[in-house]
């Protein structure tokens, strides 16, 4: 059962992630993207990882989808088509392209794997234990720095998208 | 791990994704879709990392951090991404690649 939810999961997601890069129009191709996060966060349902799912689904369907969708609406007309890239330059990255996934592709395929049988459930416990241990491979440190690194985009974005002194300078030049 | 699948087929998947978003960055010539391209491409890892972690140390939990890590700052890098081209089309009106030579110097 688990096995024909991954197939058609990923089915979804790499024809929606096909649609996403060439469709010619704005909107869609972001709906599109939509469509590949979620299957993400149904993989990571299917192996067992409920709060990264849920984390998925917050953070990337819920507040970055939303992101790019007032960007599209705020510097485009829903009509308006994309240009696109001439057919000889598309064809010669599709090709090499999929060069790369064959490399990629035989070289997972030759690796040996050990796999293990193991199957733990990781409660969210885990996870805030283990984020907030400072002890030999705890994660306290990162987690404190990403924290500041968030608050400094925070701060970054209300200075460049507010813009009026970059504005005043220009008026000045002129 | 799912019931039925390898770890192959999923780090199939995620090569698969990778390469598309690849794709999408080198022909896009919009700003707004090269971000959306970058998006798949951070996915991709993130699902890689995930997946290992799980199949080949489940008793581990450093795959499911840095994956965290990995999402926070692909959250902090699309909010300054879209901040940036919403004041380039307040200044020059369009948000094309081969428009934008203001950041140049």
């Amino acid at each position: 059962m688990e096995r024909y939810i991954f197939y058609i999961v990923a089915l979804i997601m790499i024809v929606s992630a096909i649609a996403s890069v060439s469709s010619r129009k704005m909107l869609r191709s972001v709906i599109y993207l939509l469509f590949v996060l979620a299957g993400i966060a149904g993989i990571f349902f299917l192996i067992d990882y409920n709060f990264l799912a849920a984390v998925q689904l917050t953070v990337y369907a819920g507040g970055i989808i939303v992101l790019i969708i007032f960007s599209v609406l705020l510097v485009h007309h829903i009509e308006m088509k994309l240009e696109v890239e001439k057919t000889s330059k598309r064809l010669v990255t599709a090709i090499a392209c999929l060069i790369g996934i064959g490399v990629f592709v035989s070289t997972i395929y030759s690796y040996d794997f050990k796999v293990t049988d193991i199957s733990t459930t990781t409660t969210t416990e885990d996870i805030g234990l283990g984020l907030l241990s400072y002890e030999a491979g705890g994660f306290i440190l990162p987690f404190e720095v990403i924290s500041v690194l968030l608050l400094a985009a925070i701060i970054g974005a209300i200075v460049i998208a507010k813009g009026k002194k970059l504005e005043s300078n220009n008026e000045e030049t002129i | 791990m799912i019931e039925g699948i390898s770890i192959y087929e999923i780090l199939t998947l995620t090569s698969i994704l990778f390469f598309i978003g690849v794709y999408g960055f080198i022909t896009r010539k919009n700003l707004i879709s090269i971000l959306i391209s970058v998006e798949l491409v951070l996915n991709a890892s993130v699902v890689n990392f995930v997946v290992i972690n799980k199949y080949l140390y489940p008793d581990m939990l450093q795959g499911v951090f840095f994956s965290i890590f990995i999402i926070a700052v692909a959250a902090a890098e699309t909010a300054l991404a879209v901040s940036i081209i919403i004041n380039l089309y307040r200044q020059i009106t369009s948000v094309e690649v081969k428009d934008i030579e203001t950041m140049k110097y």
